[in-house]
């Protein structure tokens, strides 16, 4: 098999793996979106926050440490105990389920029945709030990340692709289990929202939110869970992505990577979320192994978002988005 | 008669003038994608002035003033903070970011404030025969590629025939700086040079590394900032490279650009322009400044790389503003006399010891010509919990980086019209 061949495989199931890595970051976008019609801007600043949290209670930092410090003139910056992994993560999920709360309650609540651009703007403003909250409360450095995720090379597909091709593939572990988790998170989502009580009112509330209300569904309530859940999944991306990078502002960033995949995929279908981001991180592999050295290089931002734009000219509402009719 | 006495000396107090603050500017990046290198960069220059004032009384006699103005890297706030913050008397601006430089050496030319860009910005404007308000002593982008490879010459017995070196680069202008003089280098030593570029922030470099594992360079230099360095570290040990043959720039070698990455960062080699240490000047600032509740951080940035480089370029500055004194003879400098004290600033071992931090820097000498200094570098390794210096301070090839300087110059002052500085002067 020729040389050029082989590697253009490895990037390829490389390429996947990015994927995977994006779709993780757009599945929160699909959640609110779905359920409450707003494009949620934050939700990167989402992922950057809620992992710095996880970093911040695991080392047992003092939250609002600085300003604490400033105001009283006390030099506090951490309580004295390290929380294990899991704990960490139990506590932030309860953060954000907090901070999904505080959005609702503060901030949506009285923007229902607005222009989706008004939530739209919202939702930016959010953004802007959430990172400055975030420098306040745990600092602008960049935290290690440790919850026990496997990184590095992963040797047996290393030998066993040298065994058939004479060329062993490099698969990074981290991409490994990023894929596992992605698949549980969806396969959760997807049971959750059919087979339980409160995922069969987010259907309904997605579906027609008068035939919702008009059932005694909670719009209230149903919001919170969407955001609650959006703040899940934002944390799930802001520990893969920060196991690579460690916890910092970059994180937030990640959300312009979910952008073309939701074009690609639509933004209220849960598996275009995944197919998108599987495309787009093929497509952007492939690309850059390919033309990339010709034209200098670095083409994968923008090379993401040709794509979609290609994808959109022949299908609007994106591969499994809901085609809109308006008659007029 | 009292209330004359009063209006008296309320009126003679008005009449004579006020020592003015020495103002200088800190367009810093406490936020955004790159506060990690901005916030103890900023920490040690702010803290440096601070303890002129606390322990020295200030520069001759002038208390020293710092404005901050947070641009997070972006060169348009970058370009906001330099005009909002001129009319202050502004004397000398530090923008940490070539970017923002690049957008303020007509400005700061035309306005006649100096700029130090310290390790960064435009390389050519060493030549201050056509630069004359910009200085980038102690070293610019052209030595430290010049330096590198002058290391793995020295490592090579003196041969890099044959041997493949890869560029891995933040794709902006700070990022491609080096290139031309890497592929003179190559040329003049027989090694291949290939280059990879990674976008803004650089969180993806999955391609990049994949390449790098088939090519399999024997070095991969990297010019990176920011998030591209954890990143490319942690990559880097994906697939494992040899770490002591993966050697970074001296922004690409702070100690939040190799923690993340665990002891898989361990041999992992960078560029530093200055030493490092238990500097005597430390424990001044941790008495006059950090004790005394007045540092611009924690204080927990102390002592670490970045810190260390903010607090050598305050140095710097106010080395350069007591030149500027004793010019002019006057205490109260303007923007014009503080370029004549940097352009007359003489950097030498007993300076050095005398403020507190000895060989922190290479000797120096600044001219009307050369704006550039010695363009001397140390290398330095990464032992797991600190950086190890591991060479003296080593020079670049002169015979290569002054031609380019000069062309690149001459191009700049025939497309702006320029003419010569130093002789007119």
């Amino acid at each position: 098999m020729p040389d050029q061949l082989i590697f253009a495989m490895e990037v390829t199931v490389n390429g996947l793996l990015n994927g995977v890595m994006y779709a993780l970051v757009a599945l929160g976008f699909v959640l609110i979106f779905k359920a409450s019609g707003i494009f949620n801007y934050a939700q990167g600043v989402m992922a950057l926050f809620a992992a710095m949290t996880l970093v911040g209670i695991q080392d047992g930092r003092v939250p609002f440490g600085h300003l604490i410090n400033e105001i009283f003139g006390t030099d506090i910056h951490y309580f004295g105990w390290e929380v294990p992994a899991i704990l960490a993560i139990l506590l932030t999920v309860v953060v954000m389920i907090a901070f999904a709360w505080f959005v609702q309650r503060f901030i949506f609540r009285y923007l229902v029945g607005q222009e989706p651009i008004i939530l739209f703007m919202a939702t930016i403003g959010l953004a802007y709030f959430l990172e400055g909250v975030s420098d306040l409360m745990w600092g602008s450095e960049i935290r290690n990340l440790d919850v026990g995720l496997p990184q590095g090379i992963n040797d047996a597909i290393d030998r066993a692709t040298f065994d058939i091709f004479g060329y062993g593939f490099f698969i990074d572990n981290l991409d490994i289990a990023a894929a596992i988790i992605a698949a549980i998170l969806v396969a959760g989502l997807i049971a959750y929202s059919q087979y339980t009580k409160n995922g069969r009112a987010m259907r309904a509330v997605a579906d027609d939110h008068q035939a919702a209300l008009s059932v005694g569904i909670s719009l209230n309530y149903v919001w919170i869970l969407v955001w609650s859940l959006a703040g899940i999944v934002a944390l799930v991306a802001g520990i893969m992505w920060g196991a690579k990078s460690g916890v910092q502002f970059s994180l937030s960033l990640i959300a312009l990577k979910a952008l073309p995949v939701l074009m690609l995929g639509g933004f209220t279908s849960i598996p275009g979320a995944i197919v998108g981001g599987l495309i787009i991180g093929v497509g952007e592999a492939l690309f850059e192994f390919s033309i990339g050295p010709l034209i200098g290089g670095a083409t994968e931002n923008w090379f993401a978002y040709v794509l979609a734009l290609v994808f959109l000219v022949f299908r609007p509402q994106g591969l499994f988005g809901e085609k809109i009719i308006e008659r007029v | 008669m009292k209330k004359l006495a009063t209006m008296a000396i309320a009126g003679a107090m008005a009449a004579s003038p006020a020592l003015a603050d020495l103002v200088f500017p800190d367009l810093s990046y406490r936020t955004g994608p790159y506060a990690a290198g901005g916030i103890p960069f900023s920490d040690g220059y702010q803290d440096y002035m601070t303890l002129l004032n606390q322990r020295d009384g200030g520069i001759g006699g002038v208390m020293t003033r710092v404005v901050e103005c947070e641009t997070a890297y972006n060169t348009e706030r970058g370009v906001e903070c330099y005009e909002s913050t001129k009319g202050e008397g502004a004397l000398v601006y530090q923008p940490l970011s070539t970017g923002i430089t690049y957008q303020l050496i007509p400005r700061a030319t035309a306005d006649g404030i100096p700029l130090h860009t310290m390790g960064y910005g435009r390389t050519s404007a060493a030549n201050g025969d056509v630069f004359s308000h910009v200085f980038n002593y102690p070293a610019n982008y052209w030595d430290a590629a010049s330096v590198i490879i002058n290391q793995l010459l020295e490592e090579n017995d003196g041969s890099l025939e044959g041997q493949t070196i890869t560029l891995l680069y933040h794709n902006s202008a700070y990022g491609r700086e080096p290139i031309r003089t890497l592929e003179t280098l190559a040329e003049m030593h027989g090694f291949e040079l290939s280059q990879l570029a990674v976008d803004h922030p650089g969180q993806e470099q999955g391609n990049q590394w994949l390449t790098i594992r088939r090519e399999r360079p024997d070095y991969v230099v990297m010019w990176g900032w920011g998030v591209m360095n954890q990143v490319a570290i942690q990559e880097a040990a994906n697939i494992r490279f040899p770490m002591e043959n993966f050697i970074g720039n001296w922004w690409a070698g702070a100690e939040h650009d190799v923690e993340p990455a665990g002891d898989a960062a361990i041999g992992y080699r960078a560029l530093n322009m200055n030493v490092l240490g238990d500097l005597p000047v430390f424990d001044d600032i941790q008495e006059h400044v950090i004790d005394a509740g007045m540092a611009a951080g924690d204080g927990t940035n102390l002592g670490s790389v970045l810190y260390t480089r903010g607090m050598y370029a305050a140095f710097l500055a106010a080395e350069a503003a007591r030149t500027a004194q004793e010019v002019h003879g006057v205490a109260e400098i303007t923007p014009a006399m503080m370029r004549d004290g940097m352009e007359a600033l003489v950097i030498d071992n007993a300076l050095m010891e005398a403020r507190g931090m000895p060989g922190i820097g290479p000797e120096f000498a600044v001219s009307c010509e050369d704006h550039g200094g010695t363009g001397m570098a140390r290398m330095q390794q990464w032992d797991g919990t600190t950086w190890v210096t591991l060479t003296d301070f080593i020079a670049p090839d002169d015979s290569v980086t002054q031609p380019l300087v000069m062309e690149d110059s001459a191009q700049f002052a025939a497309e702006n019209n320029i003419s010569s500085q130093c002789s007119e002067s």
